[in-house]
């Protein structure tokens, strides 16, 4: 699963908002190809860790590199490498005066300067992929929560990414359609994506997983394969947190 | 009645001198307020500290100064620097450099609200702010900036009067001239009143055209 030197490696990263320390010393490495799973408490830490990935969120001190390169600050280069992480947001963030497919083929037209031709072609497809080609000359309003989360997935994978990051992509979703976002998530996680996933959906974990992070108060509390995490959480705090949401 | 409508048949030159130097005042005006305007506006939304400061205190300078002290400003005290300009050009920017404060906070406010979200999905795809900005933030910000902006020039409109007391022959200075040619006031103030209504009526027009054209899918 993974090979040769990891495709995102975080370390020393420490964050503040004001006084509040909302990432603690946090070191971690995602090899390419592989799935990690952050769970852990709200206010915790996992956005602002899934965000620092591609700079959304500027850190204090430590390192974060992606692909041998350390993350730049700004300019040219920042968008650059944006570009080549592909984010799903909770809340879909569909460009909302845009129809489906001008979302799915903005980015590589504006960013990658594809012809327009190439890009519509590569959009459908992708839109096909995740089940909506149907839907890619409507609006993302006239979209129910699932179809508009899948055409996100697809817009992220427009633009050809080396890794996508997903900050709870279906907690916005009503129960019905978790699944088939859930679906396209395990697809992409088989077909070799690397993917760091902020979700509460245990069974994802356990299934598409190949580690399991656990965040609490800003700290990296423990990271194990999935099987080891769920049978055997070592800390108090991941041991608490798993009974709470294991019990419904 | 006939009465009225002579004022404006004897005086018909003035009347379209003066309305021509209004019209030509204000399109000068408003094409460089919305190129200026906005080009603040991008300010005071950017990433850089040092360019959000300048937009502001450009807009509370400015908004704050009462319009004649601008014009006063331009047409009085930049020529003693040895800048030779003309009155009807100092007007013209005089305008240009007031409107401008409004027109830049029509756009933040407009840019305001759309949702935070937008921008971020833009920036993680890895658009530049000027792409963020151009091809995501303004095309949703239009549709509610278009009733203020057309506040802020009907408003300009009327502020072109102020150049009739810097020398500059526009609508605003026409009863000066009618008073000296013992014409009734009352029908001249009458005939400029309905000048500016006819000249309003196609900014009205623009304004419900795009509103309809940018009416949101929603
Ligand atoms: N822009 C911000 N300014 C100030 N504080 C912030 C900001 N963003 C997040 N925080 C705070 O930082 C802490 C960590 O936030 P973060 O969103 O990373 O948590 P989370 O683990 O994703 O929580 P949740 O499960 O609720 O999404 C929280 O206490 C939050 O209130
Ligand atoms: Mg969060």
């Amino acid at each position: 699963m993974t090979t040769g030197e990891p495709l995102i490696v975080l370390d020393a990263v420490n964050k503040w908002f004001g006084p509040l320390h909302v990432l603690d010393d946090v070191s971690l490495s995602v090899g390419r190809g592989e799935v990690v799973v952050v769970i852990g408490p709200s206010g915790s830490g996992k956005s602002t860790l899934c965000r620092a990935i591609n700079r959304l969120e500027p850190i204090n001190s430590g390192t974060i590199t992606f692909d041998g390169q350390p993350l730049p600050a700004e300019g040219k280069a920042l968008a650059r490498l944006r570009s080549e992480v592909g984010m799903v947001f909770q809340s879909f963030n569909l460009f909302a005066h845009k129809t489906i497919l001008e979302n799915v083929t903005l980015g590589p037209v504006k960013v990658r300067r594809e012809k327009p031709a190439a890009a519509r072609e590569r959009g459908l497809a992708l839109l096909d992929r995740v089940g909506i080609a149907n839907q890619a000359d409507k609006f993302p309003a006239q979209l129910s929560g699932g179809q508009q989360q899948r055409a996100a997935i697809a817009r992220a994978l427009a633009m050809q990414p080396k890794a996508m990051l997903f900050d709870e992509p279906t907690s916005a979703l009503d129960p019905e359609m978790v699944g088939e976002v859930l679906d396209v998530m395990t697809s992409l996680a088989r077909d070799g994506m690397t993917m760091v996933v902020v979700t509460h959906e245990m069974g994802f974990a356990r299934h598409a997983a190949n580690r399991v992070i656990f965040m609490a108060d800003g700290k990296l509390v423990e990271d194990a394969s999935p099987a080891e995490f769920f049978a055997n959480p070592r800390s108090e705090r991941a041991k608490d947190f798993l009974s709470k949401i294991l019990t419904h | 009645m006939g009465e009225f409508f002579r004022v404006l048949t004897d005086n018909g030159q003035l009347f379209v001198d003066g309305f021509t130097n209004t019209v030509k005042l204000f399109l000068i005006a408003a094409v460089g307020s919305l190129v200026l305007g906005t080009l603040l506006g991008a300010m005071r939304v950017s990433p850089v500290p040092a360019l959000r400061a300048f937009g502001a205190t450009y807009v509370n300078l400015v908004r704050n100064t009462p319009l004649t002290l601008v014009f006063a400003f331009l047409v009085f005290a930049v020529p003693k620097l040895d800048v030779n300009i003309d009155y009807f050009p100092s007007a013209a920017i005089a305008l240009t450099v007031y409107t401008s404060a409004f027109v830049c906070e029509v756009i933040r406010s407009g840019v305001n609200t759309v949702a935070a979200g937008q921008a971020e999905a833009a920036r993680a795809l890895g658009m530049t702010f000027g792409q963020v900005l151009t091809l995501i933030v303004l095309p949703q910000a239009l549709r509610a900036m278009v009733p203020p902006m057309m506040s802020v020039y009907i408003a300009m409109l009327k502020n072109t009067t102020i150049a009739a007391g810097f020398s500059v022959l526009e609508a605003g200075a026409i009863p000066a001239y009618m008073a000296e040619r013992g014409e009734p006031q009352f029908a001249v103030l009458l005939w400029i009143t309905i000048g500016f209504l006819i000249l309003i009526l196609p900014l009205v027009a623009l304004q419900r055209f795009l509103e309809r054209k940018w009416r949101v899918a929603r």
